[in-house]
């Protein structure tokens, strides 16, 4: 496959676009995982739901 | 399940733990076929082979309206049917939406220079979707600027519904003004004017993106709800604190007053 004389925008067009989405996964999922681990230190800490249901429970 | 079931967070958050594998394993497939066949595509007879940025350049280009257009219908949530996963979902949607329409402005921008000879022109098209992607960042500010998240999502639904007008203005710009951007080529009456060995490519990566941003959106939505429990939860802690230490300053004064009266 030739990219032709504008490989360079292409390329960077493509790489662009790749490294962008991978940190729009990478944000949501450290995101995640920080507001997670915040939920568990506030259970440890003795407070809870007024539902008494764990605040990390998905299911 | 109906839309009345999914109002409760933690059904919504029940659905996403099984729904999100699934949207994440058929976006992979679907990228990995759109990008195969993006790879495949015969060079352009006038843009040879810069053809190929419009694989990744319309998909993004789309998706920057039609996250406006998703948040637009959840500010309504808000606003009208006070939805309670309305403004979490306008809310997670927004920084996502601003991706793409970087995006969408960037790859355009790289494929003008090649084509159009610059990056870029102060034209219709080019200009509005400028004005969408400030409006997404303006967005994002006024939600971290309002620390109450029912305040905030009132002044962001209407902010949103006010935007929306900037979405046929991009959509027609083309038609109404003298732009160097090509009129419209897929979505027009007609129909599309491509042929089928670019669209059947693009049409595959429209959908592998906006599958991309379905999974993106309900993992932000997870992050969002979980965010709004840790924000409750340390209200609750803040005020049993500080109902503790009413209660240890009312004993001590108690204490002390019969101490003076022993006394």
């Amino acid at each position: 496959m030739s990219l032709g004389p504008y490989a360079s925008f292409i390329v960077t067009s493509y790489l662009a676009v790749a490294i962008v989405v991978a940190i729009l996964i990478g944000w949501i999922a450290i995101d995640y995982r920080s507001q997670t681990e915040r939920l568990r230190e506030l259970e440890k800490s003795g407070v809870t739901r007024r539902s008494g249901r764990s605040a990390t429970e998905l299911r | 399940m109906t839309l009345i079931d999914l109002a409760n967070p933690s059904r919504f958050l029940a659905l996403t733990a099984r729904v999100l594998p699934w949207l994440a394993g058929a976006t992979v497939i679907l990228l990995a076929l759109g990008l195969y066949q993006s790879a495949l595509a015969p060079d352009d007879y006038q843009q040879g082979a810069t053809v190929k940025i419009m694989f990744i350049h319309v998909p993004n280009a789309w998706l920057s309206m039609f996250v406006w257009g998703v948040m637009s219908v959840a500010s309504l949530g808000t606003l009208v049917w006070r939805h309670p996963l309305a403004d979490v979902a306008a809310k997670a949607a927004a920084p996502i939406g601003a991706a793409f329409t970087f995006l969408a402005l960037l790859t355009g921008s790289l494929w003008g220079r090649p084509m159009w000879g610059t990056y870029w022109e102060w034209d219709a098209r080019l200009t509005s979707v400028l004005i969408l992607f400030l409006m997404y960042l303006g967005l994002m500010a006024l939600w971290r600027a309002v620390e109450d998240p029912s305040r905030a999502a009132r002044a962001a639904a209407v902010l949103t519904l006010v935007g929306a007008i900037n979405l046929p203005i991009i959509k027609f710009s083309v038609d109404w003004w003298n732009t160097l951007h090509q009129p419209a080529s897929v979505m027009r009456m007609g129909g599309s004017t491509l042929d089928k060995s670019f669209l059947i490519p693009l049409l595959v990566m429209a959908v592998a993106f906006t599958l991309l941003f379905v999974t993106l959106h309900l993992a932000a939505m997870r992050n969002e709800i979980l965010r709004r429990r840790v924000r409750s939860l340390q209200m609750m802690q803040a005020s049993r604190m500080a109902f503790s230490s009413e209660v240890g300053a009312g004993s001590r004064e108690e204490n002390a007053s019969k101490e003076f009266g022993a006394a």
